[in-house]
């Protein structure tokens, strides 16, 4: 084994993941999918939306960094997903802010 | 030419072959961006025209079954899973226990698809399909509601079929030992499509199920 080990230098980092993590991360999404469904059962008002939103991103962050390996990779790729998924969030705010503008100048 | 062996830490024949995996996996994930914006542009339009019909995206998803859903939902996170796991197995060069939970994998996937053909049909059953008098006798906002609840859950299920037929060539490949234990990274491709696909699901089932 050690020998192998010394000719696949890379992979140190890599065998960090067993499979217990992805079992406890499967774990974890399945959970919050549960809650997601018995907070919707709730009326929490205006922050229904946002609560199914938080929970989604919370397990799309879990799915991103151990199942996709995020975690592991360089820090060019965390960069690359964090400028693009900012760019999504700003082309969000913008379409919102210029929506509602709109709106209110027709009444 | 050739690069030099201990330049690479690989043979002069492993050298040509110009192997590059982290920029094999960045190239992936560019297109994953790509993916980003496509569904990305979809989950615009629904924001705005649920912004607009509130009451009529409330009284459409009531004819949506939380249960399937959700069941659904169980199906891909699972199937993410054991796409994860067959990495995993790869890496620790355990061949078969990889090419089975790829089968899982693609198995899962098929599952998923059999949920969302009973879940249309019935739909369609009920009248409730492009066009149709249903449809049409159905509020505006109703209208809008289901036509993109047809237009995203179907791209969806595309991608999902396209991953099966991803995960399938991987498994052909990892049986030819073409995908191995020094190699991998054509099915960590694979794979991060797959997780993709999962996370827009996450994201489609709160906003089209669970808005009732």
């Amino acid at each position: 084994m050690n020998e192998q080990h010394t000719q696949h230098p890379h992979e140190s980092k890599e065998d960090g993941h067993g499979y217990g993590i992805y079992i406890l991360v499967w774990l974890g999404l399945l959970t919050l999918t549960g809650i997601t469904v018995a907070v919707a059962g709730i009326n929490l008002g205006g922050l229904t939306v946002a609560t199914a939103l938080i929970i989604a991103s919370i397990k799309s962050y879990l799915v991103l960094t151990i199942f996709m390996h995020l975690r592991v990779e360089q820090t060019a790729f965390k960069v690359f997903v964090i400028v693009a998924l900012f760019f999504v969030i700003i082309s969000f705010v913008l379409l919102f802010s210029d929506y509602s503008f709109i709106q209110d100048s027709d009444v | 030419m050739s690069i030099p062996a201990p330049f690479t830490g690989k043979t002069e024949h492993e050298a040509h072959a110009h192997r590059d995996d982290i920029a094999s996996r960045m190239g992936m994930w560019l297109f994953l961006f790509t993916e980003l914006l496509l569904f990305g542009g979809l989950f615009f339009l629904y924001s705005v025209y649920r912004y607009e019909n509130k009451e009529a995206f409330h009284d459409a998803a009531r004819e949506l079954d939380t249960l399937i859903g959700a069941f659904n939902t169980a199906i891909l996170l699972t199937s993410s899973l054991t796409m994860a796991l067959s990495i995993a197995a790869i890496q620790k060069n355990k061949k078969m226990l990889s090419v089975v939970f790829q089968m899982i994998t693609v198995a899962l996937g098929l599952g998923f698809m059999i949920n969302k053909y009973f879940e249309w049909s019935l739909k369609i059953s009920h009248g409730l399909y492009p066009k149709s008098e249903v449809m049409l006798s159905l509020d505006h906002g109703e209208i809008i509601f289901f036509g993109l609840y047809y237009v995203m859950t179907g791209l969806h299920g595309l991608h999902v079929l396209v991953g099966m037929v991803l995960i399938s060539v991987m498994t052909n490949f990892t049986l030819k030992n073409i995908i191995n234990r020094d190699n991998y990274v054509k099915l960590e491709a694979a794979g991060l499509y797959w997780h993709l696909v999962d996370i827009i699901w996450i994201f489609l089932f709160p906003l089209f199920y669970l808005i009732t």
